[in-house]
């Protein structure tokens, strides 16, 4: 046991990668073995995380179960990790998605070995950026994350698959140069990495100071700006979101999931983990700026999803729309930091990431169920048809308004918050908000329109191409989000307890 | 059990008979509705205890029922949900623990139970009938448990909405309940009609909504709390009534009161929110049609008295309305008479009743708005008892016309096109004498009806307190309203029978006709509880126990008003004058060519629908579908970062052949140029395009780029 406790967050982070390789070894033709074996494989990351929830102590401030080994020591870096209510939140979100989208893959029978090893690499990499305490560490996981993505989407994806995948690669890529650079500029200035020791100096910065030759506000401008660039596409706020209908488009179902689910938040995360900590006064003379970006998502997410006939191209704008959320959230944050509103919108934004992720994941996993059935996500071919997959038709209309943000479900909550949060904050852009709010729930009717309700389509109704049932591995997939998308919405407590300990001690 | 504890209770039952039949009883039919009509008895038996117990409770307004927990945590605080039962509540939870019984068990008669399956029903569509011993019968509605739960989950939402002592889970009731509407209007979906009319529905009413949040927003931001009790303290309400908003010379109370009030605009259908109640008939008639209309619509007159304090901040008895409140009354009035002008035109039934209730809520609301809050709530009650009854009983009259309908086999004739009608007295007598009564009461007939006495009390009020525009217009709507009910009733029931349908409709079974007849009772009864003191003869007769009540939920018992004769003698005037002209126009018409109302811009409802479809639906369509996707995502900034491509293969070739080839290559020999070419070989199959190889070669911009500001800005 006190080794468990002792190693909890290593053993979460490197226990995919370490079956990942065990699957090497394994027959590439036994596809159930090698199905149940990565499903297995992705629980126990799952199962430690409950015990890290359990034995997470919201009250203590600071980071928790820390482990320190040594890495590059000639750069004064080191394989620090670490978690806190925000990440520990995200860790949870993390390694419940990625069995749901595991057992998601069970259809997939095209080269399933490698298929199922992208993806506990996958896992490895974002659970990394979520519990890394060192910023080149932070760095090198974050780049590790795209890595699988690419393949995923580049082997497994559909008709364009080459183009989506390259943008989505290069896109990201070149934000994180800056980023890059901008953790360059740290390390050398203080000769760590290490962020918990980078919070404690770097605000002593005196601001009269020179820096590198420029005064100390002209650094941190750039270095601001540099950070933001990089997690902003990768959010994606507007106008660096267009890799991301692209890449959803055409990733495999199981792939969108996790993209949607825990990629985005990757963005956000870096917002509040780097961003607001290590520039609190830009963030703030800026929040207008990023304010601005965060509502252009928001209203035109909801606007682009609606103008959408191909129904996953249709969710993957929701996301831009949702994130929008999280990142007006931050804006709020940042523009009043240190009162009662900056925390509210603050814990709406951590809830709204990790609700979205719920939500998201579920309308992929949805789409690609009926995808896998009929072969087409044009809107325009289905209609109609509840009467042939009632099951089906029930859960796609409960997220649907999971995501549509109905009160009693999550999203409602979290949405609250930022809304409460921004309005005394940023009036004008929280009300050009409502704007987008009022057009999630036309893209969302408009999908619950075109594909079950109206005149049947007879194609799917008899012959070759009878529509069947959600069967039960799929439902099983499901009713883990469903379920939580609910108490989440009834009653938040239990999760934001723990954020909102957090966001206090931060900000 | 203690009171606080049975009123968290009261919602619970309707909900878990949702996931009951959802999860479980659904392939059973007859467990279904059980368990969806125990879910609403025990909501109506805990409803009458909380309010028995209220009742005996003096003064209930200053120590209300109240129990309230933690919910959220907001950095230090916390936000608290709960429950509450104060004189308003209480007289709400009554009239909905009624009204959502009788729905419940009129829905088993209305959706066929026990009838046989039909031959070629569907589910998504109206049952077409069932062929047994050689005659069509009706047949059962395919998806009957579904509907069990979707009204069980609308009464939760109901419950919820009315037992809250927050604006919050007021939200939340009020939401789940808009999702109800859209899933019961919609829930023939497979008619085009239907499936519009759902999707119009929730996206008029969540316009409102998005109004209503940021309200919520900013009370909860300049208040820190959204429990009713504590935002009305004398203290709070005067520091938001004091503050001005900066927007339209509002004071903060003004604009977070209307904009809450836009919310209602939305849900009790106002002006210029009120184009999707008459759609929403398209819900199986008339049980959701009920729903809408007579129950969730009054949610939001619910909601704007429940804000009332807010809504009159800074304003007392007699002085000049705020400028809130004068949006509110000119909306409510404006609203009275405009629908009603549209209802004399309508031919369906049922669609008579949705502008008719448009109608009344605007009456309602106009009451609020010149501050007449005890006559808002009477009306409020009294309208839900009468127009629940209407709506059921032209359910009744639709079932029964399509009795006759299966009987002749003639699917053309409308069901409920009242010009298909007449003479159905005789068939239907249970239904006529109940529709009669709720009729009556609406037109606000005389002394016996509930309509009477509290449309009497709106009118007086406009009246005594010089509202002189407000009186005039609501006079006049009251009259067009007993104008056009007189014109239904005659059209439907009275004179003979127009059709061969309507010759051979029916009287349904008990389950349709028993919650008729104890609505009617509440019809008639229910208005003396309010009648008013110094009433000639019968005031004082009975003590005004409804001023007394719900007049306590204020921090100041409203005056009572002083008698006048003019308002009383205007509602005997409108009320008789227009059910007489009612008779007289439509007794001896025989077909809509001879209806001298049917003028065009009433029947299209002032085009309304078409207005806003040019105005707004299809400018945003194209804005969502050609502007933002086309133009701006795909066009300009797709094509920004294509550039990048380009850009970088520019960079790559000037490079190459100005750099490498002269320099590299001659100067360091030809050995790492051939691992270049090499690599660069091994590397071209991977482009299969010129886009990839764009973006492939932008990274390289990005470095150089990235490297020349870091070398010469940063690092200089």
């Amino acid at each position: 046991m006190d080794f468990l406790n002792t190693h909890l967050l290593s053993l979460i982070l490197f226990v995919p990668t370490i079956s990942a390789l065990v699957m090497l070894f394994l027959p590439s033709g036994e596809t159930k073995l090698l199905r149940w074996f990565a499903f297995c494989a992705s629980l126990i990351p799952f199962v430690l995380t409950l015990v890290l929830w359990s034995n997470f102590d919201p009250n203590k401030t600071g980071f928790q179960f820390q482990e320190i080994y040594p890495w590059y020591e000639a750069l004064h870096s080191s394989l620090h990790l670490g978690v806190d209510g925000i990440s520990v939140s995200m860790v949870l979100l993390t390694t419940l998605l990625t069995p749901l989208a595991i057992l998601a893959s069970f259809s997939v029978t095209d080269r399933v070995k490698p298929y199922m090893m992208l993806f506990l690499f996958l896992e490895t990499g974002m659970l990394g950026v979520f519990m890394s305490l060192d910023l080149l560490v932070f760095f090198v996981f974050w780049e590790i994350g795209l890595v699988p993505m690419y393949f995923l989407i580049n082997q497994w994806g559909s008709a364009n698959k080459d183009y989506a995948s390259l943008k989505f690669m290069i896109y990201t890529m070149g934000g994180s140069l800056g980023l890059l650079l901008g953790i360059q500029m740290l390390g050398v200035l203080f000769g760590t990495y290490d962020l918990v020791t980078l919070y404690e100096r770097w605000n002593s910065l005196n601001a009269g100071s020179i820096l590198l030759g420029m005064p100390v506000h002209t650094v941190k401008t750039i270095a601001f700006w540099a950070f933001t660039i990089a997690f902003a596409i990768k959010v994606p706020i507007w106008p660096f979101h267009t890799w991301l209908p692209d890449a959803h488009t055409e990733a495999p179902t199981a792939g969108s999931m996790l993209l949607a689910g825990v990629l985005l938040k990757l963005g956000a995360y870096g917002f509040l983990r780097l961003v607001l900590p290590f520039y609190p006064l830009e963030a703030k003379i800026f929040a207008g700026a990023l304010a601005f970006l965060a509502v252009a998502a928001i209203v035109f997410g909801a606007f682009a999803a609606y103008g959408q006939t191909d129904f996953k191209r249709l969710v993957a704008y929701s996301s831009i729309n949702h994130m929008g959320f999280v990142v007006l959230g931050i804006a709020a944050a940042a523009a009043a930091v240190g009162t009662a509103d900056a925390r509210i919108a603050m814990n709406g934004a951590v809830l709204q990431m990790f609700n979205h992720g719920l939500s998201a994941a579920g309308m992929f996993f949805l789409v690609g169920v009926i995808y896998e059935r009929t072969h087409t996500r044009n809107l325009e071919e289905f209609g109609g048809l509840f009467p042939l997959v009632p099951v089906y038709g029930g859960i796609l209309i409960f997220m649907s308004m999971a995501s549509l943000g109905l009160p009693g479900l999550n999203g409602f909550v979290s949405e609250f918050m930022v809304v409460r949060g921004a309005f005394p904050v940023l009036k004008i852009y929280t009300a050009i908000s409502m704007i987008g709010l009022l057009f999630t729930g036309a893209y969302i009717l408009k999908g619950i329109a075109k594909v079950l309700h109206g005149p049947m389509n007879e194609l799917w109704a008899h012959g070759e191409h009878k529509l069947t049932e959600i069967n039960t591995r799929e439902i099983l997939v499901v009713v883990p989000l469903m379920i939580l998308i609910l108490v989440i919405g009834i009653w938040p407590m239990w999760i934001l307890e723990v954020i909102n300990k957090a966001v206090v001690a931060l900000f | 059990m203690a009171t606080e504890t049975l009123i968290w209770l009261i919602p619970l039952p309707p909900v878990l008979a949702f996931f009951l039949i959802v999860l479980f009883t659904n392939k059973n039919k007859a467990l279904s509705h059980s368990v969806a009509i125990g879910a609403a008895f025990l909501s109506w038996l805990g409803s009458m205890i909380v309010f028995v117990r209220a009742i005996g409770v003096e003064h209930l307004g200053k120590q209300p029922f109240a129990s309230s927990i933690n919910w959220l945590p907001t950095g230090d605080t916390w936000l608290k949900i709960g429950v509450l039962i104060d004189p308003l509540s209480a007289a709400v939870l009554f009239f909905v623990a009624w009204t959502v019984l009788m729905i419940f068990i009129y829905s088993v008669g209305y959706h066929n139970y026990g009838q046989p399956a039909g031959d070629h029903d569907q589910a998504g569509l109206p049952p077409h009938g069932a062929t047994a011993h050689g005659h069509t019968v009706p047949s059962i509605e395919p998806m009957y448990s579904r509907f069990f739960a979707f009204i069980g989950l609308f009464a939760f939402g109901m419950y919820t909405l009315v037992v809250s002592d927050n604006l919050l889970t007021l939200f939340v009731g009020w939401e789940i309940m808009g999702l109800c509407s859209y899933l019961l209007i919609g829930f023939w979906y497979g008619k085009p009609s239907a499936r519009n009319a759902a999707v119009k529905a929730f996206m008029t009413t969540r316009i409102g909504d998005v109004f209503m949040l940021l309200g919520i927003s900013f009370l909860y931001y300049a208040t820190g709390t959204l429990t009713y009790r504590e935002i009305f303290t004398e203290e709070t309400l005067h520091v938001l009534s004091s503050v001005p908003s900066g927007v339209f010379g509002l004071s903060a109370a003004g604009l977070i009161a209307v904009l809450l009030f836009i919310g209602t605009i939305g849900k009790s259908a106002q002006f210029p929110l009120h184009v999707w109640l008459p759609d929403a008939m398209e819900g199986p008639t008339p049980v959701s049609a009920m729903i809408h209309a007579a129950t969730m619509v009054s949610a939001g007159v619910y909601a704007v008295i429940r804000m009332f304090p807010l809504l009159s901040a800074g304003w007392h008895e007699g002085a000049a309305l705020t400028p809130a409140m004068t949006f509110v009354a000119f909306i409510g009035a404006f609203t009275a008479i405009f629908a009603a002008t549209i209802a004399v035109a309508q031919n369906d039934i049922k669609r008579v009743l949705a502008y008719s209730t448009i109608s009344q809520l605007g009456f309602m609301i106009a009451a609020i708005g010149m501050g007449a809050y005890v006559a808002a709530v009477f009306h409020l009650i009294t309208h839900a008892f009468f127009k629940a009854l209407l709506f059921l009983g032209s359910g009744s009259v639709i079932h029964g016309m399509e009795h006759g309908v299966l009987h002749t086999g003639n699917h053309k004739v409308d069901p409920q096109d009242m010009f298909n009608m007449g003479g159905l007295r005789k068939k239907m007598p249970v239904t006529f004498w109940t529709f009669l009564i709720g009729g009556f009461a609406l037109s606000g007939f005389p002394l016996v009806t509930a309509g009477f006495w509290s449309k009497d009390e709106i009118l007086a009020d406009a009246f005594t307190n010089g509202h002189l525009t407000i009186f005039i217009t609501l006079a006049i709507a009251a009259f067009m309203t007993a104008f056009y009910t007189m014109r239904q009733i005659t059209l439907t029931f009275l004179g003979e029978a127009r059709t061969k349908e309507a010759e051979h409709a029916q009287e349904n079974k008990w389950t349709m006709t028993a919650p008729l007849v104890v609505l009617s009772v509440f019809a008639i009864g229910y208005g003396w509880v309010g009648i008013p003191e110094h009433f000639p003869l019968l005031g004082g007769l009975v003590p005004n126990w409804f001023h007394e009540f719900v007049g306590g939920t204020l921090a100041e018992l409203p005056p009572v008003l002083a008698f006048n004769w003019i308002p009383l003698l205007t509602s005997l005037v409108v009320a008789l004058g227009g059910l007489s002209l009612g008779w007289f126009v439509y007794k001896d018409i025989k077909s809509p060519a001879e209806d001298k109302f049917q003028i065009p811009l009433l029947k299209n409802k002032y085009y309304f629908d078409e207005a806003y479809e040019y105005l707004f639906i299809k400018p945003l369509t194209w804005f969502s579908e050609v502007f933002v996707s086309k133009w701006m995502d795909k066009g300009v900034i797709d094509s920004i970062l294509h550039i990048f491509g380009p850009a970088a293969a520019g960079i790559g070739s000037t490079i190459r052949n100005y750099f490498d080839v002269p320099v590299v290559n001659q100067f360091f020999g030809d050995g790492s140029a051939d691992v270049t070419y090499w690599i660069g070989k091994n590397l071209r199959p991977i482009q299969t395009g010129r886009i990839q190889q764009y973006l492939i070669l932008s990274i390289v911009v990005l470095s150089v780029v990235g490297g020349l500001v870091y070398f010469f800005l940063l690092a200089a």
